[in-house]
């Protein structure tokens, strides 16, 4: 570690060594996202390490899901990764489902692609504008914001909540879209495609943006798959990974018949390249700026997936179908999924012993690895570099701490 | 990982570590000796085809029914089952093994049982394993920092053991 920072330039730059310091940093920060605690270990300006101290928010949810049936756990997983409370559902919808050896109908297959999607630019929207904050520009905060509020708008039409929305569920969802509610959500999309430009006015291309991401925090393939990182985090790093199409096939199924192209650099390109702002030269593969443009990537990605879920859940004239019972019996055996949820591959693990309780659940979330990789980041960084790593990593205390 | 063959390059690699397989299970797992644990993981991910270069998730499951009428019932014996969900990125494949592990070393309430690490394997091991022990109580040896990540330093009991009970005073606040 020493000679990392004897080789660090800044530290010849500033010519300063003085005495190390410990720096507490949260749990009540504005840029730890939540209660998260980072205890800093400085020489002047420059962290030589970062200890992340987490649990603050630990409730038991494991726990607890080993008191309730299934679908009483589903309010459960809205607490997880509660700015994608949808993704969080699906994936412990498809987990039991998959224990149980249940297959959704068609329409309600294409209704979890529609939601799950919307609840991706949701919670890419919040990613973004909490990301401007920890960087010290509000305005791309109150954007992101704005548009945010449409998308919470729709699903309180839907399900009743504007934020644990408990809508899908294992063996479906709890109800049916109401009339209109199509029309409506096909309105957002038109209103907010032209609106994307903004955002990389604002951020993407913003100098001064560039100027605290770009080259900040790199994170290497390997160190990504070792940590086991996931996500835009993973793919920031060049790791063409994508659950949606490399999942198990109870999960890729989901997606079968949707054209989408996993937003990855590859040979120096991301898909679609001419219809984005051009990478910054300051740039470096798998550092913020890259995570960060990931993210944007896919919300034009599932701006598009959404208009193809419209479109295929429209021709479906049967009914919704009704969801499992409440206390339906688990099989003997276990089973374990991974979904690709808006910040990484969230994973559900739950055994079954013959009863409608499981005998073991378990929650495996991306931001838990993803956060893991931050004392390796903010090694050799400045001390304001370290909000806008944390930032990059886009992360949620709720599914951390569980 | 369903592949024929598979777990007999384990076998030819580790001979006796492989104790037990299920492949025709929903998730096909294999469960390997405790003490060859950290060995075979190394090997899956440097010399293995395909390479399972990364750890999903370490579980702990505790077989164990503290009511007396019910664990009359039950077919297992009591232990500790802690379970490994690996991946490859390049094959795009999963594989799971097993662990079983005594509840307590020696039959001795409150000592743990002791299981080699995997954090020089795959560094996400240290957060998970970190995450196993704070909840279920599993000793990893070689781990480089074992301590509660979730729980505070000073809480007492391992919460997800299904004989935990919940402490009624922790520092004056009221537990139930």
């Amino acid at each position: 570690m020493s000679n990392l920072i004897d080789d660090d330039p800044r530290i010849i730059e500033f010519d300063v060594r003085t005495d190390e310091m410990l720096v507490n940093m949260g749990p009540q920060h504005p840029s730890t996202h939540g209660v998260l605690r980072l205890v800093l270990r400085t020489d002047g300006e420059i962290v030589s390490e970062t200890e992340p101290h987490i649990g603050y928010l630990h409730r038991c949810a494991e726990k607890i899901g080993e008191n309730v049936s299934p679908r009483q756990w589903i309010p459960y997983t809205d607490r997880l990764d509660y700015l994608a409370a949808m993704n969080m559902n699906l994936g412990w919808a498809l987990t039991v489902e998959k224990l149980m050896r249940h297959e959704v109908g068609e329409k309600a297959r294409h209704l979890r692609v529609l939601i799950a999607e919307l609840n991706r630019i949701g919670s890419h929207l919040v990613g973004m504008g909490a990301y401007g904050l920890d960087l010290g520009t509000f305005s791309p905060f109150l954007y992101a914001f704005r548009e945010r509020e449409k998308i919470l708008d729709l699903f309180e039409e839907a399900c009743g909540a504007r934020l644990t929305y408990s809508y899908i569920t294992c063996g479906g969802a709890t109800a049916d879209l109401p009339p209109g509610w199509l029309q409506k959500c096909e309105a957002f999309l038109d209103q907010f495609e032209p609106i994307i430009k903004e955002y990389h006015a604002l951020l993407t291309t913003n100098a001064i943006f560039v100027k605290r991401t770009a080259g900040i925090g790199v994170l290497s393939r390997e160190m990504a798959i070792d940590y086991g990182c996931s996500g835009p985090v993973l793919r920031g790093s060049g790791v063409d990974q994508d659950m949606r199409r490399d999942g198990e096939s109870i999960y890729t199924g989901m997606y079968d018949g949707y054209a989408f192209e996993v937003a990855v650099q590859k040979d120096g390109r991301y898909p679609r390249d001419h219809s984005y702002p051009s990478v910054p030269k300051e740039a470096v593969l798998g550092d913020c700026w890259h995570r960060f443009f990931v993210r944007m990537l896919e919300v034009v990605q599932s701006m598009d997936l959404v208009r193809q879920a419209i479109d295929r859940y429209a021709a479906c004239k049967e009914p919704l179908g009704e969801p499992m019972k409440l206390a339906e019996k688990l099989p003997v055996g276990d089973a374990y999924l991974e979904t690709e949820a808006p910040k990484g591959q969230m994973g559900f693990y739950v055994v079954g012993n013959g009863t409608s309780i499981p005998w073991r659940v378990r929650a495996r979330s991306s931001s838990f690895s993803n956060l893991s990789v931050t004392h390796e980041l903010c090694r050799g960084c400045l001390i304001a570099d370290v909000p806008a790593i944390v930032g990059s990593l886009d992360i949620v205390m709720g599914e951390i701490d569980r | 990982m369903r592949g024929p063959g598979f777990l007999e390059s384990i076998e030819a690699a580790f001979p006796g570590a492989v104790v037990g397989s299920q492949l025709e299970a929903l998730d096909p797992w294999v469960e390997i000796a405790p003490a060859r644990i950290a060995d075979v993981c190394r090997w899956l991910k440097t010399a293995g085809e395909p390479r399972f270069d990364a750890l999903e998730c370490i579980t702990a499951v505790d077989w164990f029914e503290p009511d007396a009428k019910k664990a009359a019932k039950v077919s297992w014996q009591p232990h500790l089952e802690i379970v490994y969900h690996l991946w490859s990125t390049t094959a795009r494949a999963s594989l799971v093994l097993k662990v079983n592990l005594p509840r307590w070393s020696g039959d001795v309430a409150g000592h743990l049982p002791e299981l080699p690490s995997v954090t020089g394997v795959w560094r996400t091991a240290d957060w998970h394993e970190r995450e196993v022990y704070d909840l279920s109580g599993v000793l990893f040896t070689g781990h480089p920092d074992l301590r509660r990540i979730l729980c505070p330093e000073d809480w007492v009991g391992y919460p997800l053991r299904k004989d935990y009970e919940m402490p009624l005073d922790y520092h004056g606040i009221r537990g139930r």
